[in-house]
């Protein structure tokens, strides 16, 4: 094992890389042989036939022998460490970045990067407005900033594990269906309702999690997940079971509908009558409600709920010593967590005009709960990057749907292995004495709630 | 009367699939204090590469069915086992000084991985085998509703307890099983006393898998379907009957197994069968609530 103190860890010789990558190769096959190399299918009789995908085998093979050869020539068996692949020009050019950071105090880099993102943000739907699918994709890209941030007050700030996020979206999303559906209710009229059954679903939750810890506590959240969606996909007569609910009613822009009357959108504004107007308005929607979950988290991070969850998250027999009341605190953060899913559920609901019980997986959860981990739990604009990149790598893979899932899995599991904390892992602290300071995340220990 | 007593067969049957999969979730519980989120597809790899032993076997021209079982037992468990150490390697050897969520992670991500590997290499349809071991003994005839004990039952319960046995044995009496519990109680000071630990983790997972594998031939025997979808509900299921045991204990799991199998299957025979798996969620909340440990569980202790 290589000793992460001493500088520079001896370059394995070619031999020992060859043999390294042999048996690589081997465990490659044994691998691979069987499960790529026979492929079964139900026949034509209905008894089950194969044909044999040797070559796959073969080049499957020999990729990994060559890219052990590779990563054990370059870097040993210790962690990979990109430092060691760049010159160290380009290095002192990277460190002329930290100095350009410090030349200009109390507006770090992650601000700036902030601010000129919002820019774009609000100028995307102009810039776009001839591109359906750009504005699409960015709709997509904010409701899922918009769920990260609300996971995030769960997951980053208490430190409570939630894999079952998803079944609050779905609480926000039925809700509003159903709402709008059966009593005619407006858009603006169901958004705070849907957000307030999503709430109270998250105390719901939160009841019987209250003594329940890391692992535990995953886990129950996750049985909480698939049992709303269980029932969702059962419960024919009010939800439409596996057919879910379609004709959804769409938003107004604040009574005026977005259509070709003469009481529409385009004709009280004067406008010409495009069905672009919609998705602007939807962008803009959702951008405002997304920021609306950041302000609201950055609010209360700075209030005694805020800090209590943070000091929750970092020592729960600490918290409790001090007489801050646990129970109270992991409350609200379920509930105000909740509440923010509820809010993208009932935004994705009427953005989609149909929801099914397909809409609210368990992938759905892991992907979210995977966007605020990479974002570097509680950095939230570590979480917007995340989402940004999470998403937008999702589309690039569109045409090979097949193999995107994959690629999302496995890049899951590299981005543990390289970066365990995240994109962002460092910390700011809302409370500081004399100078604000950011604090490396592997200082920082959590996640045991 | 009778249809109860079918229904015990039913469940016990049932319960020790799950029990086979929950031992290795308390297994790696136990030794490194993680879930296991690939479980659950492991022991759906298992059932597929059992599936595809069967047909190439077949074609080969052995169609014993004593013979050709026995070759695709050790088939598939060489393989699984092989997988359950392919995936500690790389996705949480790495990781195991990192904090506490990075492991929990990079499982979900495995488990994506294999999921979707399965469904590329073999395609996302639902897969048939014929029913092999065909037949069984009939208990009860009381004209209208006889009880039956089919033959594949008894096989899946004669292998689990036989496999129960000497795991059993394999955990108290052999050097393997004093480093594991070793490792359990305090890694750092286990590999100062010369202990591997790295192998002796490795180890835990190549008997964890070969163990699902079991449980994959099992399930593709009992109900003669495979999908690639398949590992995350048993693995949620199984993982809930660890937990109901009391997780870390090996008679705890497959008595948690036994436990959700009887759950599950008395729920569907009785109220609904689409609730079935609310029924055995509901079951780990409402444990977890009450009894936190499980069944068998020891309390942990907590140290500031």
């Amino acid at each position: 094992m290589t000793d992460a103190a001493t500088p520079s860890p001896p370059r394995f010789a070619f031999g020992a890389a060859l043999k390294s990558a042999a048996l690589s190769a081997v465990v490659a096959l044994g691998l691979f042989g069987l499960m790529v190399g026979i492929r079964t299918e139900t026949g034509p009789t209905g008894s089950l036939i194969y044909w044999t995908r040797f070559g796959d085998v073969a080049l499957l093979v020999a990729a990994v022998f060559l890219g052990r050869f590779l990563r054990v020539l370059a870097f040993g068996d210790g962690p990979i460490r990109l430092q060691r692949l760049v010159p160290a020009r380009w290095q002192e050019a990277s460190a002329g970045g930290e100095r350009f950071a410090r030349l200009m105090p109390g507006r770090n880099l992650g601000g700036i990067f902030s601010i000129a993102l919002l820019g774009f943000a609000l100028v995307a739907p102009i810039l776009f407005f001839n591109n359906r699918y750009a504005l699409d994709l960015g709709i997509l890209v904010l409701t899922y900033v918009m769920l990260g941030w609300g996971l995030n007050i769960v997951v980053g700030l208490a430190g409570l594990l939630d894999l079952g996020y998803v079944a609050f979206y779905a609480v926000g999303a039925y809700s509003y269906a159903l709402l709008a559906q059966n009593f005619d209710l407006s858009f603006w009229v169901c958004l705070p309702l849907a957000g307030i059954l999503a709430a109270f679903w998250g105390l719901i939750l939160g009841f019987p999690v209250l003594r329940l810890r890391g692992d535990y506590l995953a886990i129950v959240t996750l049985a909480f997940g698939e049992i709303i969606r269980i029932v969702l996909l059962n419960w024919q007569n009010v939800t439409g079971g596996p057919n879910g609910i379609s004709s959804i009613p769409r938003p107004s822009f604040f009574g005026i509908p977005f259509n070709n009357d003469d009481d529409g959108f385009a004709a009280v504004f004067g406008l010409d009558y495009s069905a672009t107007h919609r998705i602007v308005f939807l962008f803009y929607l959702i951008l405002m409600l997304a920021l609306l979950t950041n302000w609201v988290t950055l609010r209360l991070r700075r209030l005694p709920i805020g800090r209590a969850w943070e000091a929750l998250r970092e020592d729960e027999i600490a918290c409790r010593s001090l007489g801050i009341n646990t129970t109270n605190t992991k409350l609200t953060a379920f509930a105000i967590g909740a509440m923010f899913g509820g809010f993208a559920g009932a935004f994705f609901a009427t953005r989609q005009g149909f929801i099914s019980p397909e809409s609210f997986s368990f992938v759905e959860s892991a992907l979210i709960l995977a966007i605020v981990v990479l974002g570097g739990m509680g950095s939230q604009l570590g979480v917007a990057i995340a989402a940004i990149v999470t998403i937008g790598g999702f589309e690039l893979f569109r045409e090979f749907a097949a193999y995107r899932m994959l690629v999302f899995g496995g890049a899951m599991v590299l981005i543990m292995v390289w970066r365990p904390r995240g994109l962002i892992g460092t910390r700011t602290p809302s409370v500081f004495l004399k100078q604000r300071k950011a604090i490396a995340g592997a200082l920082v220990g959590e996640g045991r709630g | 009367m009778e249809y109860f007593v079918q229904q015990l067969i039913n469940g016990v049957t049932l319960g020790s699939i799950y029990g086979l999969i929950a031992l290795g979730y308390t297994m790696v519980y136990g030794i490194i204090g993680m879930i296991n989120f690939a479980h659950g597809d492991i022991f759906m790899v298992g059932a597929f590469l059992a599936l595809i032993a069967f047909v190439v076997l077949t074609s080969l021209g052995i169609t014993a069915i004593p013979l050709a079982l026995l070759l695709v037992l050790l088939i598939a468990m060489a393989l699984t086992a092989l997988y359950g150490w392919a995936v500690e390697r790389v996705a949480y050897r790495p990781l195991r000084h990192s904090f506490r969520l990075a492991p929990l992670i990079s499982a979900i991500g495995m488990s994506i991985v294999l999921q979707n590997f399965v469904q590329v290499a073999q395609g996302a349809r639902v897969k048939p085998l014929p029913p092999l071991i065909e037949g069984g003994i009939t208990l009860l005839d009381n004209g209208t509703f006889r009880v039956e004990l089919s033959y594949v039952q008894i096989l899946i319960v004669v292998t689990t307890v036989a496999l129960m046995a000497v795991f059993t044995w394999l955990i108290t009496r052999t050097r393997l099983g004093r480093d594991m519990r070793a490792c359990e109680q305090d890694m750092r000071m286990t590999s100062l006393l010369g202990v591997n630990v790295d192998r002796t983790i490795s180890l835990t997972f190549v008997f964890g898998a070969a163990l699902a594998a079991v449980a994959g031939i099992m399930y593709l025997l009992y109900y003669g379907v495979v999908d690639f979808y398949m590992g995350f509900v048993a693995g949620v299921k199984a993982f809930t009957a660890a937990v109901l045991g009391g997780i870390g204990s090996l008679p705890g799991a497959m008595l948690g197994g036994l436990l959700i199998g009887l759950i599950e299957t008395f729920w569907s025979a009785y109220f609904s069968i689409e609730y079935k798996d609310v029924a055995a969620f509901s079951i780990l909340v409402i444990v977890l609530i009450f009894l936190p440990t499980g069944i068998l569980g020891r309390p942990e202790v907590e140290k500031v």
